[in-house]
C-alpha cells in the first residue's frame, strides 16, 4: 500500500516543491541530497546542531527499548529484513531515510483485534552523551482493536528514527509521544500513520525537552470513513529548537482530520516552528478537515514559525480551514486575575495551564495527564516572573 | 470602619507619542456605609478613575494619593490590593480560555481569605450565590467569561463581589448593556452586598435608571477629569431631567481632544 514515489530525483540545484503531492519519498537515504539548509523542508532547521544525522553520521551507540505490554498486546524485536516494516509509508526527508537505511534492530507492538487493552508504554532511551543512534518502531492495530500506546523518549544523544502507526480496518487507536529528553539532545523523528477504513487515530505529540527535537507525522488513508484527530503541546525554553511537521493526505472519501498544537515559549533563543500541510487530493471528496496552531510567548527572545498549508483538489469537500495565531501574554488576563486577589505568578501559571487546558483534557490517561501538568508546573517555575 | 480616600488624583495615559492626562485631581472620600454614585458623559474619566484605583498597568499616576484606612493604595501591586479589600466590577470583564469559573473562584477566595475555603462550605456556598443571582450551575464549569453574554459577565462579576466581600467595591458601568430583568438581579446582589456588612460602594454610572433599584447617599457629577458637583440623591433627578450638558458645553470638544 505504500506509495513508493516514482519520480526521478533531480541532482543539483535546490527546486522549492511546490505541492505536497509531489514530495520526494525513498527508503534509501542515497536518493536525497545532503541538506544544506536552504531547503523548504530544513530551512527553519538549525542543520549544524543535528550532530550529522543529516549528513551521513554513522551510528556509534544503541537507543534501548523497553516496552511494558498491557495484557493480550505482543512485542516482537525483528531484524531489518523483516517484510512486514516500512508498510506504514515511505520516508520523506534524508534523516528518515538515514535512519530507515541503518537501524539494526526494530521493535514491533501489536494490539489485539476486536478487543479493548490497557495503555502500552514503550519506553526509548538515548544511546548517551555525543552518541548517534537509529531506530525503528512499529504499533499495529488489529482490526476493531482499541487501545493506547504511550512513546516516551528520554535520555541523551542524538536519535533518528521512523515509527510506522498501522491502524487496520474498524480500529480505534490512541498514541501519545512524550519527547522528555535531556538538555544535550538531537531527535529527527517521521511517524508514518496508516488508517484502515473507519479506523480511527487520536496522535498527540508532546515536546519538552531536548536541544533540537524535529517531528514529521504523516497521515495516509488507506479506505473510507478515516478519522485523524493529531495534537500537539510543546513547550521550548531559552536555546530549544522544537519544530512539528504534520501532514496531512487525504486521498480517499468520506475521511476525516483535525490538527491541533499549541506551544508556549520563553527565553533567549526559544523556537518553535510549525509547519501544518493539509493535501486533499482529487479522489478525496466529502473530506472535513482543519488545522490549528497557537503560540504563546511568555519572554523576549523566544521566535514561533508557524505556517498552515492548506491544498484542495477537489470541490467536493464537506470543510476545510486552518488558522494560526501567536501572541504575547495576555496583560488584560492577568491583570483581571489579579484585580481578584491573585498573585502574579500563580495568575501566570493559571493562564497559561489554561491555554493548554484543551489539549491536557483530552489525554485520556491519567498517569500521563498528571506528568503533563507538574511538567508545565516545572517549565513554569523555571523562568521566574 | 473602612475608608477610600483619594486626594487630588492625577492620571495619565500613555498614548502613540505623548502621555495624555485624563484625570485632573479627583477628591473623594468613601466610607463604609457609604454608596456614592459617579456620573458623568462618556469620557470624562469615570472608568479611568476605576482602573486606576485597581492598578491597571495602562494608567500613571502622575501625582495624588489614594489610600485604603490610611494604607498607600498606590503602592500595591493589583493582588496586594484587591487583598486589602479592594473590588473593580469590571464593564468589560476579561474572557480567561481554559480557566474554569469554579477553579477561578475558589483561587481568588483562597488568596482573599487567606487560606482555602472549606470544600464543602464554599460548594454549598457558590452554589446559593449563583441561584441568588439566577446563574444556571453549569457555568461554573465553563472557562472564565469565555462565549458569555454581556448579561451573564455582569452577574458574574456581581457574584465575584459577594463571595470576596471586599470593604469597598467599584462597580464602573456595572448597569450598561443590562435588560430590565438583569439590571433587577444585579442591583439585587449589590444590595444584598451592601446589607452584608460595613461596605463602602463607588457606583459608576452614565444613567439614573441603576439608582431606582441601588439607593446612594451621595452623587457627583464627573467630567472633564474630576468631579464638578456633588450632592445627594436629588441631584440625580437633576442630570435625569436635564442631562449633563451644563456640565459639558463646549468644553465637551475640549475633553475628547
Amino acid at each position: 500500500m505504500a506509495a513508493l514515489s516514482t519520480k526521478p530525483h533531480s541532482h543539483g540545484a535546490v527546486v522549492p516543491v511546490s505541492s505536497r503531492a509531489e514530495h520526494f519519498t525513498s527508503y534509501d537515504v542515497n536518493a536525497f541530497e545532503v541538506p544544506g539548509g536552504r531547503e523548504e523542508i530544513w530551512r527553519f532547521t538549525p542543520l549544524k546542531r543535528l550532530a550529522g544525522l543529516h549528513s551521513g553520521a554513522a551510528a556509534t551507540g544503541t537507543a534501548a527499548v523497553e516496552v511494558s505490554a498491557a495484557e493480550g498486546v505482543t512485542v516482537e524485536t525483528v531484524g531489518r529484513d523483516d517484510s512486514r516494516l516500512g508498510t506504514a509509508g515511505v520516508p520523506g526527508d534524508r534523516v528518515a531515510a538515514q535512519a530507515y537505511s541503518s537501524f539494526e534492530n526494530a521493535t514491533i507492538v501489536t494490539l489485539p483485534g476486536d478487543v479493548k487493552s490497557e495503555p502500552t508504554t514503550v519506553t526509548v532511551t538515548g544511546a548517551g552523551v555525543d552518541a548517534v543512534a537509529y531506530g525503528h518502531i512499529q504499533i499495529k492495530a488489529s482490526q476493531f482493536a482499541e487501545g493506547t500506546v504511550i512513546l516516551d523518549f528520554r535520555g541523551s544523544g542524538a536519535y533518528a528514527d521512523n515509527v510506522e502507526f498501522l491502524v487496520a480496518d474498524g480500529a480505534h487507536l490512541t498514541v501519545i509521544t512524550i519527547h522528555d529528553w535531556a538538555d544535550d539532545a538531537v531527535h529527527v523523528s517521521q511517524h508514518h500513520v496508516k488508517l484502515g477504513r473507519d479506523a480511527t487515530i487520536k496522535h498527540t505529540v508532546v515536546t519538552l525537552g531536548g536541544d533540537v527535537v524535529r517531528v514529521t507525522p504523516v497521515v495516509q488513508y488507506a479506505g473510507r470513513g478515516g478519522d485523524a484527530e493529531l495534537f500537539g503541546l510543546y513547550f521550548a525554553d531559552a536555546g530549544q529548537h522544537q519544530e512539528h511537521r504534520p501532514f496531512i493526505d487525504h486521498a480517499q472519501a468520506k475521511c476525516r482530520s483535525n490538527v491541533v498544537y499549541k506551544g508556549a515559549l520563553q527565553g533567549d533563543g526559544a523556537h518553535t516552528v510549525w509547519i501544518g500541510d493539509v493535501l486533499i487530493r482529487a479522489a478525496a471528496e466529502g473530506t472535513e478537515t482543519f488545522e490549528l496552531n497557537r503560540n504563546l510567548i511568555l519572554t523576549d527572545g523566544a521566535r514561533a514559525d508557524s505556517v498552515p498549508n492548506l491544498e484542495i483538489e477537489t470541490g467536493e469537500i464537506e470543510g476545510a480551514g486552518h488558522a494560526s495565531a501567536t501572541g504575547r501574554f495576555d496583560d488584560e488576563q492577568l491583570f483581571y486575575l489579579q484585580a481578584r486577589g491573585i498573585p502574579e505568578d500563580q495568575a501566570r501559571r493559571l493562564v497559561v495551564r489554561g491555554f493548554f487546558q484543551e489539549l491536557i483534557a483530552k489525554i485520556a490517561v491519567p498517569e500521563v495527564r498528571e506528568r503533563l501538568e507538574a511538567a508545565i508546573e516545572a517549565e513554569l517555575e523555571a523562568v521566574g516572573t | 470602619m473602612a475608608t477610600l480616600e483619594i486626594k487630588d488624583l492625577h492620571v495619565s495615559v500613555v498614548s502613540e507619542d505623548a502621555p495624555k492626562e485624563i484625570l485632573k485631581g479627583v477628591d473623594l472620600t468613601i466610607k463604609a456605609g457609604e454608596t456614592h454614585a459617579i456620573m458623568g458623559p462618556n469620557g470624562s474619566g469615570k472608568s479611568t478613575l476605576s482602573y486606576a484605583i485597581a492598578g491597571h498597568p495602562k494608567y500613571t499616576i502622575t501625582s495624588g494619593t489614594v489610600t485604603l484606612d490610611g494604607e498607600d493604595v498606590l503602592e500595591m501591586s493589583v493582588d496586594e490590593r484587591a487583598r486589602a479589600g479592594l473590588f473593580l466590577a469590571m464593564q468589560y470583564p476579561v474572557e480567561v480560555p481554559g480557566v474554569s469559573m469554579s477553579n477561578f473562584l475558589r483561587t481568588a477566595a483562597t488568596a482573599v481569605r487567606g487560606e482555602a475555603p472549606n470544600l464543602r462550605h464554599w460548594v454549598k456556598e457558590v452554589k446559593g450565590a449563583m441561584a441568588d443571582l439566577d446563574i444556571d450551575p453549569a457555568f461554573a464549569e465553563r472557562s472564565v467569561n469565555e462565549g458569555f453574554s454581556g448579561g451573564e459577565k455582569k452577574r458574574h462579576e456581581i457574584l465575584q463581589l459577594g463571595l470576596l466581600q471586599p470593604k469597598i467595591a467599584i462597580l464602573d458601568e456595572t448597569d450598561s448593556g443590562l435588560d430590565v430583568d438583569a439590571l433587577r438581579v444585579v442591583s439585587e446582589g449589590v444590595n444584598r452586598y451592601k446589607a452584608s456588612g460595613e461596605v463602602g460602594v463607588m457606583l459608576i454610572t452614565h444613567y439614573t435608571r441603576i439608582l431606582k433599584y441601588i439607593q446612594p447617599d451621595f452623587v457627583h457629577v464627573f467630567a472633564n477629569g474630576r468631579i464638578v458637583e456633588s450632592g445627594g440623591r436629588e441631584l440625580a433627578d437633576v442630570l435625569e431631567s436635564e442631562g449633563y450638558v451644563k456640565y459639558t458645553g463646549s468644553k465637551e470638544a475640549a475633553a475628547l481632544s
